[in-house]
């Protein structure tokens, strides 16, 4: 059964169409990278699936249950987790304060501070425990916030550009980590520019232009389709 | 019992300046000094200061909404005033007899509750936020104001209460506390000097559990990035609305403490002045920190107080001086900027464990 799936789903901005018709769906266990070029309403999609946009019309189903009337921190805690473009962590907080907020809720409070350690461990951040989260360096703060996301032990992660201003070592350990993550179930949703990390990570690539589903497959499928190549790899590889 | 201790370790944590055996000696000794300052002053002085501390209630009330829920609100007046006019209405009409005082002490703060929660629900599950809470809450707070300033004619009286328009309400009677043998009245004197210090401790330990906690953890990080915070799954309204109405009940327990020692309150409590005032404070000392607002408030205050005493319009101007400079030089507060240079205080606040 489709983990999450869009049904016709239709966002208008005044007269602008962004997201056209769009029918998505994501296999329990799948990393699904979505790609297009700008414009092509990969972060309305996006939005919309999160909740922080409502649909002009459509549907959207979640563990087969019509989630598009729900408010995004119902959406959470169905078993959803997000991980911004911008990393969006507590600045003037301890690394530590917080995974704690993301996590306290979630684990007893006896453990609490263990489960937080061995997060810290994955994240390769143990040593910065202490610091302020606003002094980490930019690829730590995108690993501190995909931490937040993945306490939360959630059936989806979404993830938004997660490797956006990252080195090529620092994005090819995010890949790591998300093949991690997704070997032990986890099913991923990841707006992506970057196609080396596409290529590592994708089990299926949907295309989307114009707000459309442009085209789907694997990796190697897009790459060789010339029609994707015309709209945007193209572009991509100069 | 495993419980019970992780709940007395929140008295100490990364949302509160001031930890281990230094700090609390230090705090202990001040409570000592507060506690035997009667001895050393008479009546009179002592029933004067109690008039500082009932506005701290209020202060520290700010502190949580503001400085650490991050919603800036000039509604705190207008709880203190509806807290202060209910007591004031309830007393008046009832008198103070068999301990009805301390009732309308209750029912007063569960007005001021229930008047920040229909606000609060409006402005917070109607996502107002930033500025224009700032201005919906100022809004409210000088209708109110405008409202009891009219209330002069014989028309406007609860009871046996008349709301006397801009001269307000008086002669209600003080605190009282039934007693066998006699009740114990509580005019501004050393009694009530006792039973406000005994409140404005259990308030500050309390809130300092209440900000080291899962809630207050919540809190900080709805300041910090609202939007995270909700895609953690927290429903930040309700954490708003919780933060703004346990906010609303200590102003409301300043305007009751302070109707009650002065046995007056006027519709001017909830006016421009009187709404701008806490932020001062607030700010001055250190938002974010309850330590720092409790500590900043009292000197501020002194300092409002020793000013008035000399002219009292140019107190007003120094005050907003005040803030000016603050907010230019140490935007964080004087007092957290102070402790943050004491080196220790400001490590164990930002080293949180």
């Amino acid at each position: 059964m489709a983990l999450l799936q869009t049904r016709a789903l239709n966002k208008r901005f005044g007269g602008l169409h962004v997201t056209n018709n769009v029918d998505l769906s994501l296999e329990a266990g799948e990393v699904h990278c979505l790609i297009g070029p700008n414009g092509a309403g990969k972060s309305t999609l996006f939005r919309l699936v999160l909740g922080e946009h409502s649909p002009s019309s459509g549907q959207i189903l979640f563990a087969g249950e019509d989630i598009t009337a729900l408010k995004s921190f119902q959406r959470i805690r169905r078993g959803m987790s997000v991980k911004f473009q911008v990393p969006g962590i507590f600045k003037a907080l301890s690394v530590r304060q917080n995974l704690e907020t993301a996590m306290q809720h979630h684990y007893p409070a006896a453990s609490l501070h263990e489960e937080i350690d061995r997060l810290l461990e994955f994240l390769k951040l143990s040593g910065e425990s202490r610091q302020l989260a606003g002094n980490l360096s930019h690829g730590q703060k995108q690993w501190l916030e995909i931490g937040m996301a993945i306490s939360l032990k959630p059936k989806l992660l979404l993830l938004d550009e997660p490797t956006a201003g990252m080195s090529p070592e620092e994005t090819h350990m995010t890949g790591e980590m998300v093949r991690r993550l997704n070997a032990d179930g986890m099913t991923v949703l990841a707006v992506e520019h970057d196609m080396a990390f596409v290529r590592q990570v994708a089990d299926k690539v949907t295309v989307l232009h114009l707000g459309q589903v442009f085209a789907q497959g694997s990796i190697d499928q897009i790459v060789a389709d010339e029609r994707v190549a015309a709209i945007y790899l193209g572009q991509a590889h100069g | 019992m495993n419980a019970l201790s992780r709940f007395f370790a929140r008295l100490e944590g990364p949302q509160t300046i001031g930890r281990g055996p230094v700090f609390w000696v230090g705090f202990l000794i001040v409570l000592a000094g507060a506690c035997s300052y009667p001895m050393f002053s008479d009546g009179y002085t002592v029933g004067n200061t109690v008039y500082f501390f009932t506005w701290v209630f209020m202060a520290l009330g700010l502190s949580l909404i503001w400085g650490y829920g991050g919603s800036l609100s000039f509604g705190q007046t207008a709880f203190f005033g509806i807290a202060g006019y209910s007591y004031g209405v309830l007393t008046l009409n009832f008198g103070a007899a068999y301990g009805f005082t301390l009732v309308a002490v209750v029912i007063a703060l569960v007005i001021a509750a229930l008047a920040a929660l229909l606000l609060g629900y409006f402005l917070f599950f109607g996502r107002i936020s930033g500025v224009f809470l700032g201005i919906v809450t100022l809004s409210v707070t000088l209708v109110l104001e405008r409202f009891m300033a009219q209330t002069a004619g014989p028309e406007w009286a609860i009871g046996k209460a008349r709301l006397n328009g801009f001269n307000g309400m008086s002669n209600m009677p003080p605190l009282t506390i039934p007693w066998p043998g006699g009740d114990i009245i509580l005019y501004p004197d050393v009694q009530l000097y006792y039973v406000v210090l005994g409140l404005l401790v259990l308030v500050y330990l309390g809130l300092r559990i209440l900000v080291n906690s899962s809630f207050g953890n919540v809190l900080v990080a709805i300041r910090e990035n609202p939007e995270r915070a909700e895609m953690l799954g927290y429903d930040i309204r309700k954490y708003q609305l919780g933060a703004f109405v346990i906010g609303a009940v200590l102003a409301g327990l300043s305007g009751v403490l302070y109707t009650s020692w002065g046995q007056y309150i006027t519709p001017s409590s909830m006016g421009m002045t009187a709404a701008a005032l806490p932020i001062v404070w607030v700010a001055v000392g250190g938002r974010s920190d309850l330590t720092a607002t409790l500590i900043g408030t009292l000197v501020v205050l002194s300092g409002f107080q020793a000013l008035t005493i000399h002219g009292a319009q140019y107190a007003l101007v120094v005050m907003g001086f005040l803030l000016v400079l603050t907010v230019l030089l140490a935007p964080r507060g004087i007092i957290l900027a102070a402790a943050g240079l004491l080196g220790r205080f400001g490590k164990s606040k930002q080293g949180g464990a």
